[in-house]
């Protein structure tokens, strides 16, 4: 039994951490209402990584602000050890698509942010900031500026701060999708190790194929508007596990599997964008 | 070469020696007569008038005098106009109703209304800095709704997450994120309130550096007055540094 198979029987064995139960919502009322997630389900164990794939329209971003605490009118539960979620949740840490670090403040201070709202004495907190720049491969940038990084860093300053105040699941809304291909697969690398070192539940939204299967323990397929869970992947790459996993056999056969799913909701979301296109066209 | 030109000596330079030229050409220009000795003072004489003006026509206490009136006047702007901004922002109804108010009052010819400040407040300092304070307010107010609206919004949702407070969300996010729109304004505003003291006084011929500007144009002192005019630049160009030196301080963003 390899090491990744033996951590999956363990994590199916325990409780789910998060659960997300028959999540509905609807943006707009009448035919011109569009229904963004339409009951999904799916729970993520402890210490595992989960990825939520689908085409752009999917209700990815809507699932991820839901999760998050950040749209508060939908249907279906969203759970955290048993407890409904209403509203943003200390247990769920947040990493956003756009770059979202304070440019007012250095390095040091934007990681120490949450510690300092939680009143946590001040030597105690650059300690502890100090720890979560280590971790992220950010030692020696404690004192720059946002500005005097590049993006790939300034996204690890964000990911540092999340992780700062000790969340029970860190929740990531396609964190690396302004970077490129490199850059992401070295974070990639990054995420992965970070994530075992802290056993962090993590859940990925992305539409990033290889990322996915790069990071995940299983991945949840999602089709185009409206968006429904369409299938769950099971990831089974050994673990622990580098961006060299690209290279191997078994991770082609996982980005070929989910792409026969996703192809098709992608052309489909091709053609809805095109349509639409066509008609502003018409309308002139 | 490169480095050379983009250094701060070289644009401190290139400035002293841009005015130290402009005041040789205007002496040209004047001892040849190709303009009027009666309207433009030779820059020589008005360099010469300045023992006199600073010895004779008391100028350190006037200096001080108008540098009271702008300081109150620049830092009520801020007090007063960087919390209404705020109150703009918040509620979007009032916003709706009085913004575009604000705008043409930034417009209007305020200091035609001295008459009536002179009836309320006298002919005193009270007068020169309430006058100067709503000649100001405008463009804070306006800069500080306009930043606090383009906060961007995944920096207000990083608050959310974190469960910020609405005040925290105010004093940790909000606000250093408008500071530099803010910081426009308070430039724009600061612009404003140095004109209108120095304009009042002139007007109303009392108080520092416009008094002593009215008294030598009446007087028909050329130079006096254009040196006295110099004292003004000087004046701005302290509250301006300062106000950079501010903002460095609390944003140091390129």
């Amino acid at each position: 039994m390899t090491e990744a198979s033996s951590a999956a029987t363990v994590a199916s064995a325990t409780q789910p951490q998060l659960v997300i139960d028959n999540v509905f919502k609807q943006f707009g009322e009448g035919p011109g209402a569009v229904i963004a997630v339409d009951n999904v389900s799916f729970d993520v164990k402890p210490g595992e990584f989960v990825s939520v794939i689908g085409p752009s329209g999917c209700g990815k971003s809507t699932l991820f602000n839901i999760i998050g605490g950040l749209l508060d009118e939908y249907s279906g539960n969203v759970m955290i050890e048993r407890e409904r979620i209403a509203g943003p949740h200390k247990a769920v840490g947040m990493v956003f698509q756009e770059e979202s670090t304070f440019p007012w403040r250095s390095v040091m201070d934007n990681v120490a942010f949450p510690l300092e709202l939680q009143g946590v004495a001040k030597s105690e907190r650059l300690d502890r900031a100090a720890h979560f720049i280590d971790l992220v491969g950010l030692k020696g940038f404690e004192k720059r500026m946002p500005f005097e990084l590049s993006g790939g860093m300034r996204q690890r300053v964000s990911i540092a701060r999340t992780l700062v105040s000790g969340p029970q699941i860190l929740l990531m809304d396609e964190p690396f999708a302004a970077l490129d291909e490199q850059t992401r697969l070295l974070l990639g690398d990054k995420i992965t190790q970070i994530q075992q070192e802290l056993h962090q539940t993590t859940l990925l939204i992305t539409h990033n194929l290889t990322e996915a299967v790069q990071l995940s323990d299983r991945i949840v397929v999602m089709t185009y508007r409206p968006g429904k869970v369409k299938r769950v992947v099971n990831i089974d790459l050994p673990r622990p596990r580098t961006s060299d996993v690209v290279s191997s056999d078994a991770f082609g056969h996982y980005v070929a599997e989910i792409w026969a799913d996703l192809r098709e909701e992608a052309s489909r979301g091709m053609q809805d964008s095109e349509n639409m296109q066509r008609g502003r066209a018409r309308r002139g | 070469m490169g480095k050379l030109l983009n250094s701060r000596a070289f644009a401190i330079s290139t400035g002293v020696f841009t005015v130290v030229g402009v005041f040789v050409l205007l002496e040209v220009l004047l001892r040849i007569g190709a303009i009027n000795k009666y309207i433009v003072p030779l820059p020589s004489q008005v360099i010469m008038s300045l023992e006199r003006i600073i010895f004779e026509e008391n100028i350190m206490s006037r200096v001080a005098e108008t540098a009271y009136e702008m300081s109150v006047s620049c830092a009520a702007v801020i007090v007063i106009g960087v919390p209404i901004g705020a109150v703009l922002y918040k509620w979007v109804a009032l916003r709706r109703a009085v913004l575009d108010w604000v705008a043409a009052m930034a417009a209007a010819p305020l200091v035609l209304a001295f008459p009536l400040f002179l009836v309320m407040f006298g002919r005193s300092s009270t007068t020169i800095i309430v006058m100067s304070v709503i000649t100001g307010l405008a463009p804070i107010i306006i800069k500080t709704t306009e930043g606090l609206l383009a906060v961007r919004p995944v920096l207000i949702n990083v608050g959310k997450s974190l469960k910020l407070t609405q005040q925290q969300m105010f004093w940790k996010i909000l606000l250093p994120a408008a500071m530099p729109t803010i910081f426009s304004g308070i430039r724009l505003s600061w612009t404003f309130v140095l004109i209108s003291v120095v304009g009042i006084e002139f007007l109303i011929n009392l108080g520092g550096l416009g008094q002593l500007i009215n008294d030598l144009a009446e007087r028909y002192d050329l130079p006096g007055t254009y040196a006295s005019i110099g004292f003004v630049i000087v004046v701005s160009v302290i509250f301006f540094v300062l106000l950079e030196r501010v903002e460095t301080w609390l944003r140091p963003v390129k």
